[in-house]
C-alpha cells in the first residue's frame, strides 16, 4: 500500500498513487492499427483557461455560495406556484401540530409525566423540534443519496465543478418545512410563556446555542446517513432512528427512559447535547447521570465535533463510490 | 500538450463483485472493466468509441471525467489527473450522459442554464453568446421555459447538449449522444457536432452503439471489447482488418439452384428466384456480374456495402 | 379467471421485489425497534401515572406500541409503498400506458400493495416484536384463533389504507408537488391511525371522532383485535366497521380514477 497523498478534491488516493507506480503501457501487439488517423489542425481556441488549484477554505466558500445559488434557484422555481408552496407550507404546520397535539392528549390524563409539567415538555418538544426543523429545512435530501446512486444521477453531479456535498444538500431545497419550524417555534414561545428558566440573562442565549448546536448534530447525522447510503444504497431509514428517532426521544424527559438508553444518547450518539443537558440546566434540575457542569456548554464543541466527523464520513463515502462504481 | 491532449496508459478498472452463490455463500468475483488501455488524442481530434454493451466504454468516460478512481495505469487529461483534481478539470470538460439528464427535472431549461452559469462561473457576455448560439443551431427556440421533464428524448438531448458547452468546455465526452432519438433530432445533433468540432475546435470523444454517428462524425475510431483496445484508426481502415465482404444480391427469373463456380464470389444464401452472393470488399464487383449474367438468366442486381457492425461483430469473434 | 391469475402474479411479484431489498428490511426493522423502545418508555410513564388509561393495563399498553410498530410497515403508515411510484408514473405521463391496460388500474396497483404488504408483515413485523417482548412485559394471546382474527383484521387494515393512499397518490393527475400531500398524507395516518398514541386515549367527542375515522381501520382496530378487545360477536363488528371504509374509499378511488382517466384523454397522454 503506497503512502496515502492528499488532493485538492479532498479525497485521499491510495490506488491511483500504487497503480502509477507500476503503470506498464500495454501490449501493443494486442491492438490492432489500421492506417492511423488522419491529420486535421482544429482551430485555435478562443480563451484556453487554467483554473488554479484551490486550498480548503475557497473549496468551503465555494460549496457554501454554489448551495445557497442552488437553493435560491429552488426556492425560485416553488415561488412560481405560490399557491401550491402556501398550501403544502400551511400542511407542514397543521400536521406538525398534530404531533404536539398527542403530548397535550397524555397531559389531559395526567398532570406531569416522570416529574415534568406539560410546559416543562413543551420547553423539550420546542427545542427538539426546532433544530431538527432546521437541520431538514437545510440539509433535507440526503436520504436521495442511496436513490441517486441507484439512478446514475450521482455522476451527473460529479462532473460538474461544484463540491458533490453542496449538491446533495442545496437539492430540492423546500421552503415549506418552515411550516414545521414555524411550529415548533409556537410551541416554545408557549413554554418560555408559562416558565420562569434559571439563568437569568444567560438563559436566553443559552436555549439559542443550543438550538444552534442541535442543528449542527442533527444535520451531521443527515450528512453521516447520506455518506452510508454510497455503501448501503437501500439503508436510507436507518437515519430516521437517529434523527426523528432522535427528536422524539428528546421530546421527553429524561427521566421517562433508563439511565442506559439516556447515557447511549450521551455518549454514543451526542444528542443529549441537543437538548437535554441544556434544558435540564434552564429548568433547574439535576441531571440524572450526574455529569459535572460543564458539560452543559458542551454543546457547540459537540456539535463542531459531529460536523467534522460528517464531513470525513462523507468524504469516505464518495471515495468508496468513485472507486466501485454504483 | 496539444499531441497529447488525452494520454491513457494501461488504464485499468477492477470491481470486485459479490455474487450470491446458493442460498448463504457469496462469491467474490474481480470484474476487469477496463483492461490496459492505452491511447492518445490530440486537441481538435474528434473520436468514435465503439464496443458492445459491458465492453467497459462508459467506464472509460467516467475515468475520463474523473468520475471514477482507475484501479490501475496512467490517465491525463489536458495535463491533468481527472481523479485527483475533478471538480478543477470539470470547468474544462462537458459531458453528456444519453440514457440520463444533467438538467434539472423539474425545472425550465432557462433556469437549469442559469444554474449552471453560476457553477461554471461564465462571464454573462460569453453565457448569452453561448446560448444564443446553441439555441438556434438546436433548434431550442420555444422549449427553454418549459420544465425538462416535459421534453421529448430528442428535446432533452439538445437541451443537453447546450449545458455540456456553455462554459465552453476543452472536451466534450458524449456517452450514447443519439440513444432513442428520432431521425430528425439524430441529423441535428450530428451536424451540430461536427459543426462544433470544426468552429471551435473542441475535442470529442463519443461512444455510440449506432455507427452512423461515426460514419458521419469520427475519421478515428476505437473498438472496444472486454475491456481491451481492438482496434484503432480509420474507419475505413476497420473493412481490411474485419475481412469483410460486400454482398451481391441477384434476382433471377426464375427459382434455380444455387449458383456455383464464379470465382471469388460464393452463395450464402438463396431465397426463391433471389440469391445473396458474398465477395472480398477489396475485390470489384464487375468480374462477378459479367460471370453471372453470362451463365444465368439474370433479372436485377444490387451490391450492398458491407455492414460495418458484422465487420465488428467479427472482430469479436476472432477475439 | 385469467385476469385474477394476472392480479395474483402482480401481488407475487411485489412480495418478491420487496424480499430483495435485504439492507432496506434490515434498515426498517432496526428503525422499528428504535421507535419501539422510544414509544414504549414513554407509555410506561404514562400507564403507571394513569394505570388503566383508555382500557388497557401497563403491558396491553405496551403490546400496543409493538403491535404498531409490526403493523407500521405493513399498512404503510409512513409511505413507502406504491405511492411514490404511482405520482413518479402520473409525473412522467407513463400512467397513460397504464390506463389502457386491460387490467384496471386500481386493482393492479392493490395487488401489488398487498403483495408487499404480506413481505412487510412477515420482514419487518416480527423481528422488532420479538425483541420487544425480550425488552418488555408484553401481553400477547396464545391462541392461534386470536392470531387469525388479528391478520384478517390486519388485511383489511391495509385494504383500508391502500384506499386512502390511492386517493392521495391519484391527486398527483391535478397537484404539481406529490411530496408535500405525501408528508400530510403521512403525518394524518401517523396521528389517526393510533401509531403515536392509541385512539381510546383521545377525550371526549374528538376521540370518538378520531375512532370512526378511517384511519382507525388501518391500526387501531387490528391491535384491539390483538389484545382481544373485541369478543365474540363484537370481532365482526370491528370487521365491518373496516370493511365498509374500505369499500366506500375503494368505490371513491375508482370515481377519481375515472375522472383522472377523462383528463389524461382529454390532454391526449
Amino acid at each position: 500500500m503506497a503512502e496515502p497523498q492528499a488532493d485538492t478534491d479532498g479525497v485521499t488516493e491510495t490506488e491511483t498513487a500504487s497503480a502509477a507506480a507500476r503503470a506498464v503501457p500495454a501490449p501493443a501487439g494486442s491492438v490492432r492499427t489500421g492506417a492511423g488517423p488522419a491529420t486535421r489542425n482544429g482551430p485555435a481556441r478562443r480563451d484556453p483557461w487554467d483554473v488554479p488549484p484551490e486550498g480548503l477554505l475557497t473549496r468551503l466558500g465555494w460549496g457554501v455560495r454554489a448551495y445557497c445559488f442552488i437553493a435560491a434557484m429552488w426556492i425560485r422555481s416553488t415561488m412560481a406556484y405560490r399557491t401550491s408552496f402556501v398550501m403544502m407550507a400551511a400542511g407542514s404546520f397543521v400536521s406538525s401540530v398534530l404531533d404536539f397535539v398527542a403530548i397535550m392528549i397524555m397531559f389531559s390524563h395526567v398532570d406531569s409525566l416522570a416529574g415534568f409539567s406539560l410546559h416543562e415538555v413543551a420547553l423539550l418538544y420546542g427545542m427538539s423540534a426546532t433544530s431538527l426543523g432546521l437541520a431538514d429545512l437545510l440539509l433535507g435530501s440526503f436520504d436521495r443519496v442511496g436513490t441517486r446512486v441507484r439512478d446514475g444521477t450521482m455522476d451527473t453531479m460529479l462532473v460538474r465543478p461544484v463540491p458533490a456535498l453542496a449538491q446533495v444538500a442545496a437539492d430540492r431545497f423546500a421552503l415549506r418545512r418552515l411550516g414545521r419550524i414555524g411550529q415548533a417555534l409556537l410551541v416554545l414561545g408557549w413554554a418560555l410563556a408559562g416558565l420562569r428558566l434559571e439563568g437569568g440573562v444567560w438563559a436566553l442565549p443559552l436555549l439559542a446555542v443550543t438550538v444552534l448546536g442541535g442543528t449542527a448534530i442533527f444535520g451531521s447525522v443527515f450528512v453521516l446517513g447520506g455518506a452510508f447510503q454510497f455503501i448501503a444504497q437501500d439503508a436510507a431509514e436507518v437515519q430516521n432512528s437517529f434523527t426523528y428517532g432522535g427528536a422524539t426521544l428528546l421530546e421527553y424527559p429524561p427521566t421517562v427512559f433508563a439511565k442506559d438508553v439516556v447515557r447511549g444518547v450521551t455518549f454514543m450518539i451526542p444528542l443529549a447535547f441537543v437538548n437535554w443537558l441544556p434544558a435540564l440546566r434552564l429548568l433547574g434540575r439535576d441531571d440524572p447521570l450526574g455529569l459535572p457542569g460543564w458539560a452543559d456548554f458542551a454543546g457547540p464543541a459537540v456539535a463542531a465535533g459531529c460536523c467534522a466527523l460528517a464531513g470525513l464520513a462523507w468524504r469516505a463515502g464518495l471515495r468508496a463510490y468513485r472507486s466501485t462504481g454504483s | 500538450m496539444d499531441e497529447d491532449f488525452i494520454v491513457l496508459e494501461g488504464l485499468e478498472k477492477v470491481f470486485q463483485v459479490r455474487r450470491r452463490a446458493g442460498r448463504l455463500r457469496r462469491e467474490r468475483r474481480e470484474v476487469r472493466a477496463v483492461d490496459g488501455i492505452s491511447f492518445t488524442v490530440r486537441r481538435g481530434e474528434m473520436v468514435g468509441y465503439i464496443g458492445p454493451n459491458g465492453a467497459g466504454k462508459s467506464t472509460t468516460i467516467k475515468m475520463l471525467t474523473g468520475i471514477l478512481t482507475p484501479s490501475g495505469g496512467r490517465l491525463r487529461v489536458a495535463g491533468v489527473d481527472p481523479s485527483r483534481e475533478r471538480t478543477r478539470l470539470a470547468r474544462r470538460i462537458g459531458v453528456v450522459f444519453g440514457q440520463r439528464t444533467t438538467l434539472w427535472w423539474d425545472l425550465p431549461l432557462r433556469d437549469s442554464y442559469a444554474l449552471m452559469r453560476r457553477m461554471y462561473r461564465i462571464p454573462e457576455a460569453r453565457f448569452r453568446e453561448n446560448l444564443e448560439r446553441c439555441v438556434e443551431l438546436l433548434d431550442l427556440g420555444g422549449l427553454l421555459e418549459v420544465p425538462v421533464r416535459q421534453l421529448s428524448l430528442g428535446q432533452r438531448m439538445r437541451g443537453d447538449i447546450t449545458a455540456a458547452l456553455l462554459h465552453d468546455p476543452d472536451v466534450l465526452y458524449l456517452d450514447e449522444p443519439t440513444i432513442g432519438l428520432d431521425v430528425v433530432s439524430k441529423a441535428t445533433v450530428r451536424r451540430f457536432l461536427s459543426g462544433l468540432n470544426a468552429t471551435e475546435g473542441t475535442t470529442v470523444l463519443l461512444t455510440t452503439h449506432d455507427l452512423t454517428d461515426i460514419e458521419q462524425l469520427c475519421k478515428r475510431v476505437m473498438v472496444i471489447d472486454e475491456g481491451r483496445l481492438m482496434y484503432d484508426g480509420e474507419l475505413s481502415g476497420l473493412h481490411e482488418v474485419g475481412e469483410s465482404e460486400r454482398t451481391l444480391v441477384v434476382d433471377l427469373e426464375r427459382e434455380l439452384p444455387p449458383i456455383e463456380g464464379v470465382d471469388g464470389a460464393r452463395t450464402v444464401r438463396t431465397d426463391g428466384p433471389r440469391q445473396w452472393l458474398a465477395f472480398p470488399a477489396s475485390a470489384s464487383a464487375a468480374p462477378i456480374v459479367s460471370q453471372i449474367a453470362d451463365g444465368w438468366p439474370l433479372v436485377d442486381l444490387s451490391v450492398r456495402e458491407p455492414d460495418i457492425e458484422d465487420v465488428i461483430a467479427r472482430m469479436y469473434g476472432a477475439s | 379467471m385469467r385476469l385474477r391469475g394476472v392480479y395474483f402474479a402482480v401481488a407475487a411479484g411485489s412480495f418478491r421485489r420487496y424480499a430483495t431489498y435485504r439492507i432496506a428490511t434490515a434498515a426498517g426493522v432496526f428503525t422499528n425497534t428504535v421507535f419501539g423502545i422510544i414509544l414504549a418508555y414513554t407509555f410506561t410513564a404514562l400507564w403507571s401515572e394513569r394505570p388503566h388509561l383508555g382500557g388497557y393495563d401497563q403491558s396491553q399498553a405496551l403490546t400496543f406500541v409493538w403491535t404498531g410498530q409490526a403493523i407500521l410497515a405493513a399498512a404503510a403508515l409512513i409511505g413507502g409503498g406504491f405511492q411514490e411510484e404511482l405520482q413518479e408514473r402520473i409525473r412522467t405521463g407513463d400512467v397513460a400506458v397504464d390506463l389502457y391496460r386491460p387490467v384496471d388500474l386500481q386493482m393492479w396497483w392493490l395487488s401489488a400493495d398487498l403483495g408487499r404488504a404480506a413481505f412487510h408483515l412477515l420482514g419487518r413485523g416480527i423481528a422488532p416484536v420479538v425483541v420487544g417482548s425480550f425488552l418488555f412485559e408484553l401481553a400477547l394471546p396464545v391462541s392461534p384463533l386470536a392470531w387469525l382474527a388479528f391478520l384478517v383484521s390486519v388485511t383489511l387494515g391495509v385494504v383500508t389504507g391502500f384506499a386512502l393512499r390511492y386517493l392521495f397518490a391519484l391527486s398527483a393527475f391535478w397537484l404539481l408537488d406529490g411530496a408535500g400531500l405525501n408528508m400530510l398524507s403521512t403525518l394524518l395516518s401517523m396521528f389517526f391511525s393510533g401509531m403515536l398514541l392509541p385512539l381510546t386515549v383521545f377525550p371526549g367527542a374528538f376521540g370518538e371522532v378520531v375512532r370512526a375515522l378511517p384511519w382507525a381501520a388501518t391500526m387501531q382496530v387490528p391491535a384491539d383485535v390483538l389484545l382481544g378487545q373485541y369478543e365474540g360477536a363484537r370481532l365482526s363488528e370491528a370487521y365491518t366497521f373496516q370493511a365498509v371504509w374500505a369499500v366506500v374509499l375503494m368505490a371513491a378511488g375508482r370515481a377519481l380514477q375515472s375522472l383522472a382517466t377523462r383528463k389524461v384523454v382529454v390532454q391526449g397522454g
